[in-house]
């Protein structure tokens, strides 16, 4: 957590949220803009951010909120180095996405939602990912993983340190 | 067989080039569209049949005409492009966002000269970073040859584009829902009337069209209304993106013939069944659609024969049920997807929902009640269409409902033998 002496928003981030509504009749039409560009910054969006954010839009930090943790892409909380997202909808678990996460929940010793001690990895479900023909499928950060089988995952995650 | 859609896509994963674009004919859709009067446009529009992609099939001539006029309802007034595509098992605007970003764009072009509006977004879902990079440059492109902006082609009609990411939540797809997104709130669809042709993007006429439906528009200015009639095999015009995916030898998605019938999409495109496992039934479009079987399997999937055996056409993303998986875990976990996604507004399906998951799991682990079935048959009802604020309850129950009628067995079986048959 940032102290609160510690400002969380920069003058530039300031700036790029007013480019943002410059366009918009209400400031509050760049709260999910803003709010994705804390997590660019910082990975996630801290209580300190939503308070400061209120400040900038003009709204309370509880509306900001609300809407912060209606979208399951900000996250409220910290993340690891490496966000695994690994799809749980209805053509990868036809193809078997369960047996992609059990490995991986029983490798890094962690479950959904949960990140390992070492800050490496978090682990999430997430809802399909578009590309069911080539399921299962997983994002890790921004990087598209299909076809999964088993057996390839000990060399993807590798390539995550 | 002609596949004006994706015909041009280059097939080393890149995107149509704005000058490659312009070589196969591109934009000359747009320079059609500009020499007739908005109300023609949508005319031409309404006759080739066009009908929406994003699901329910609406006719698309037929909305934009609801549109009030500009001496009615003046500027600013919004076109939205919804490439939310978060349906399960639905992955077929990906393709042509990634391939041609510019038939899209133009398709926006003319859509927002026909109800004249100023400004369209698209709205793109989160994930699809390529997509996302090739509309950005394909926009760039697109102001620098003078078609967005100011006096397009000298025609006096102005236009500005821009790009949207979503931040998640199935519900986006919902027009009204992504309208609120867009305007920064949460994504709670709205209520209607008044309907976003009226009272959309900040009480501003608005309307929201999916990303196949507009990439369908160019050829229909470019090439003509009765071309466009020819290209399908029923009553509705076009071609139509077909995709397949589950235990068949070759999932993927197809441009073919608006009516190509399931067993030809099933058997000829996808490959058939893997070896070793059998066709048992399939959602045809998508996760919230109902279950067909291996009895209607000569369906034409088009918009008006696809009710006729009892499911609907969706997104037109074909999920196969093969016989070594369980039906009832397959509903259950698209269940658990609706009930995740249940924006929570109304009570039918903040609470159904996730009772609705409750019971199907408790059936899966060997502990469910034959009475369970008959609350499935309640909660059918209270979420039937108008009982809730979005189709989105309805839509979750179609699998459901579909699978007890087809599947009803298996269910049964679970319950008897107090376990998984198929675990
Ligand atoms: C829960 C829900 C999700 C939806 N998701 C999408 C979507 O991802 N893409 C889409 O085009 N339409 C989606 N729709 C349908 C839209 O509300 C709207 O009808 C459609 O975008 C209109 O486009 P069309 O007339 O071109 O088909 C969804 C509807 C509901 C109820
Ligand atoms: S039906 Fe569900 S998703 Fe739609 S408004 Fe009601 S709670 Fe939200
Ligand atoms: S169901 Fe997993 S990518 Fe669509």
């Amino acid at each position: 957590m940032e102290t609160s002496t510690s400002r969380v928003l920069t003058q530039e981030m300031i700036a790029e949220i007013q480019e943002m509504y410059k366009h918009f009749p209400v400031k509050s039409a760049a709260c999910i803009e803003a709010l994705k560009l804390v997590q660019k910054h910082y990975r996630w969006v801290s209580d300190q951010a939503v308070q400061e954010l209120a400040e900038v839009l003009e709204m309370s930090a509880d509306e900001i909120d609300g809407v912060a943790t209606f979208y399951n892409l900000i996250f409220r909380k910290p993340v690891g180095r490496h966000v695994i997202m690994i799809c749980d909808s209805v053509s990868c678990w036809v193809m078997g996405y369960e047996k992609i996460a059990d490995y991986l929940k029983k490798k890094l010793g962690i479950q959904f939602g949960e990140t390992t001690p070492d800050g490496r990895f978090t682990l999430l479900p997430i809802c399909c990912l578009g590309t069911c023909d080539r399921a299962p499928a997983m994002f890790i950060d921004e990087d598209l993983h299909r076809d999964l089988k088993v057996e390839q995952l000990d060399e993807i995650l590798e390539r995550y340190p | 067989m002609e596949r004006p859609l994706t015909e041009h896509i280059p097939l080393d994963g890149s995107w149509l080039r704005l000058k490659d674009y312009e070589r196969v004919g591109g934009y000359q859709g747009l320079r059609e569209a500009l020499k007739l009067t908005p109300k023609e446009v949508i005319d031409r529009v309404k006759d080739a049949g066009l009908r929406g992609r994003g699901g329910a099939g609406f006719a698309t001539g037929l909305k934009w005409s609801l549109v009030p006029t500009v001496d009615q309802i003046p500027q600013p007034r919004y076109l939205i492009a919804n490439g939310d595509e978060m349906e399960p098992g639905t992955f077929k605007d990906r393709l042509l966002l990634e391939g041609n970003p510019h038939q899209l764009i133009e398709g926006m072009i003319i859509a927002s000269y026909a109800i004249q509006a100023d400004y369209s977004y698209v709205f793109l879902r989160w994930g699809y970073q390529f997509a996302e990079k090739a509309l950005q440059e394909a926009i760039h492109e697109a102001y620098q040859a003078g078609y967005l902006g100011k006096n397009i082609l000298g025609s006096g009609f102005s236009h500005e584009l821009s790009v949207h990411i979503s931040a998640g939540r199935y519900i986006c797809g919902e027009e009204t829902a992504l309208i609120n997104a867009l305007e920064g709130k949460r994504a709670n669809p709205r209520t209607k009337p008044p309907f976003p042709v009226v009272s959309g993007f900040f009480g501003r006429p608005t309307v929201v069209n999916n990303i196949e439906t507009l990439s369908n528009v160019p050829h229909i200015l470019s090439k003509g209304v009765s071309w466009y009639k020819s290209l399908s095999k029923c009553e509705d015009g076009g071609t139509k993106l077909y995709g397949v995916s589950g235990k068949v030898k070759k999932p993927g998605l197809w441009e073919l013939p608006l009516g190509t019938s399931f067993r030809e999409i099933l058997e000829e495109y996808a490959g058939g069944m893997l070896d070793g496992y059998q066709f048992r039934g399939a959602l045809p479009g998508g996760g919230s659609t109902d279950f067909i079987t291996a009895e209607h399997i000569d369906v034409a999937m088009d918009y008006n024969s696809v009710p006729k055996v009892g499911s609907r056409m969706g997104t037109g993303t074909v999920i196969v049920l093969d016989d070594k998986t369980c039906v009832v875990g397959m509903v259950l976990n698209l269940e658990h997807f609706f009930a995740q996604e249940s924006c929570g507004w109304c009570t039918p399906c903040r609470e159904g929902l996730p009772w609705t998951e409750k019971l199907l799991l408790a059936i899966e682990e060997g502990r469910g009640r034959m009475e369970d079935l008959k609350i499935f048959d309640d909660l059918t009802r209270y979420m039937a269409p108008g009982h809730t604020f979005c189709a989105l309850a309805p839509g979750a129950m179609e699998p459901l409902q579909s699978a007890l009628k087809h599947f009803r067995e298996d269910f049964e079986r679970h319950i008897h033998e107090h376990r998984c048959p198929w675990k």
